[in-house]
C-alpha cells in the first residue's frame, strides 16, 4: 500500500464528507468485526470459531486501514484508536444490520451472506477510486470479503439443504435479517458527494450486484427470499443507532476508557 | 474435488487429516487433524486453521477413516528388517551442491 502520509486524496474531494464516507465504511467494518468476535467458544464446532475469528480479523484490518486514513483527512490528530474507542454512540456511522446481537447460526450466516455480497461489490468498485489509499485497501480486502461470502454462502446451502430443522432455521435467520438490508443500499449526503468527486460510489449502485449472489445462493439452497418486510432499519449513516448499539460500545470501548494508552 | 457425502451425525463431525504443500516442488505435509461435515468444508476449515500464516500453496483433506495405516504391533515385522541392508542406502553417490530437496 502505498504511504498514506504522502498520498494526497484528490483536491476535488469535499474533505468533510470524504471523511464521513471514509467512516461508515470503517465503522461497517469494525462493529461487525466485533459481532464476530462474540462468536469465539461460542460456533458449532472450534474449526468455525476459528473461521469466523479470521473473517473478524480480517474486517478489523479493513477497519484499521480506512480509520487511519480517515484520521489524516480529518486533520484534528485522531489516530485509528481514537477513532475506535473515543467516539460517541451518535458519531457512529454504520449500518444497523452490523450492530444488531448475535442470533444462532443460520441468523449468521444470513447477515454474513448479506453482509459480504454487499462488501465484495462495494470493494469492486473502491479498485477504481481516485484515492489511491482507498483503491489499495479495496484491492486488499476484495480477497478476503471472496472468501468470507463463499464462506457464509457453503453455509446457508448445507442449512438450507439439509434437515427439515436447519431448513426452517436458515429461512428464519434470512427474514429476521431483512429490514436490515435495504439500509445497504442507502444514498446518504457522504456517499454522494464521495461518488461525484469519484472517490467513493453510490451504495444503491451496488444493490442489484449485492441482491443477486444472495437470490442464487438462497436458490441453491432451496430457500425462498423473504417477503418484503414491513418496516426496515435506516439512519445508521447519520449516526441514529438501535438500542444494542450502546451496549456494544460499552464493552467495546471500555477498556481503552478505563485505561487510556495501555500496552501489552 | 471429491465429496464423501455429508455427515448424518448431529453431534461428531467425522475427522479429517490435513495435508498440506509448503511451495511449489514440495511435497504435501500432514500438518494436522480437523472435524467438518463433508470435504468441502474440511478443505475450508484447513484453510483457515493451517494456512492462515502463509504456511501453504495447496492443501489435501482426506477421511481419516480411510486412512489404513500400519501397527504398532507389526513394527518388529514391518521396519526392523530394513536396518541392516546398508546397500540400499544411495550414500555411495556424490550429490552435486546445487540439488535441492534430494
Amino acid at each position: 500500500m502505498s504511504d498514506p502520509t504522502t498520498t494526497e486524496v484528490p483536491s476535488n474531494a469535499p474533505t468533510g464528507d470524504y471523511t464521513a464516507y471514509l467512516l461508515g465504511l470503517a465503522d461497517d467494518a469494525l462493529i461487525y468485526a466485533h459481532r464476530l468476535g462474540e462468536w469465539l467458544t461460542r460456533a458449532p464446532q472450534i474449526e468455525e470459531d476459528m473461521a469466523l475469528g479470521n473473517v473478524g480479523l480480517d474486517l478489523l484490518g479493513q477497519a484499521r486501514s480506512l480509520l487511519t486514513r480517515a484520521g489524516e483527512l480529518e486533520g484534528a490528530g485522531r489516530d485509528e484508536d481514537d477513532l475506535a474507542y473515543l467516539r460517541d454512540e451518535r458519531e457512529f456511522r454504520n449500518v444497523h444490520l452490523v450492530e444488531q446481537p448475535r442470533g444462532d447460526f443460520g441468523h449468521e450466516m444470513a447477515r454474513m451472506l448479506w453482509f459480504a455480497s454487499y462488501q465484495h461489490e462495494l470493494y469492486s468498485a473502491l479498485l477504481d477510486s481516485t484515492d489511491q489509499v482507498l483503491a489499495a485497501v479495496a484491492a486488499k480486502a476484495i480477497k478476503e470479503v471472496a472468501y468470507h461470502r463463499d464462506h457464509a454462502g457453503q453455509w446457508v446451502v448445507r442449512l438450507g439443504d439439509g434437515t427439515e430443522v436447519s431448513h426452517d432455521r436458515m429461512q428464519a435467520g434470512l427474514a429476521a435479517v431483512a429490514p436490515y438490508v435495504a439500509e445497504l443500499g442507502d444514498d446518504d449526503r457522504a456517499s454522494v458527494a464521495a461518488a461525484e468527486a469519484g472517490v467513493g460510489i453510490l451504495p444503491s449502485a451496488l444493490v442489484e450486484g449485492t441482491a443477486a449472489h444472495v437470490r442464487a445462493v438462497v436458490a441453491q439452497a432451496t430457500l425462498s427470499m423473504p417477503d418484503e418486510p414491513r418496516w426496515r432499519s435506516r439512519g445508521g449513516r447519520e449516526g441514529v443507532h438501535s438500542e444494542a448499539m450502546g451496549y456494544l460500545l460499552a464493552e467495546m470501548q471500555h477498556i481503552h476508557r478505563s485505561h487510556p494508552g495501555a500496552t501489552w | 474435488m471429491t465429496d464423501a457425502g455429508p455427515s448424518t451425525s448431529r453431534d461428531n463431525w467425522p475427522l479429517w487429516e490435513v495435508f498440506v504443500r509448503a511451495k511449489r516442488g514440495l511435497s504435501h505435509v500432514h500438518s494436522g487433524s480437523l472435524h467438518a461435515p463433508d470435504a468441502t468444508l474440511a478443505l475450508r476449515n484447513a484453510r483457515d486453521l493451517y494456512t492462515r500464516r502463509q504456511e501453504g500453496v495447496s492443501i489435501w483433506v482426506i477421511r481419516s477413516e480411510d486412512i489404513t495405516a500400519s501397527s504398532p504391533d507389526e513394527r518388529d515385522s514391518f521396519f526392523d528388517p530394513a536396518g541392516d541392508k546398508v546397500y540400499r542406502h544411495a550414500s555411495f553417490y556424490e550429490v552435486p551442491e546445487d540439488v535441492e530437496y534430494l
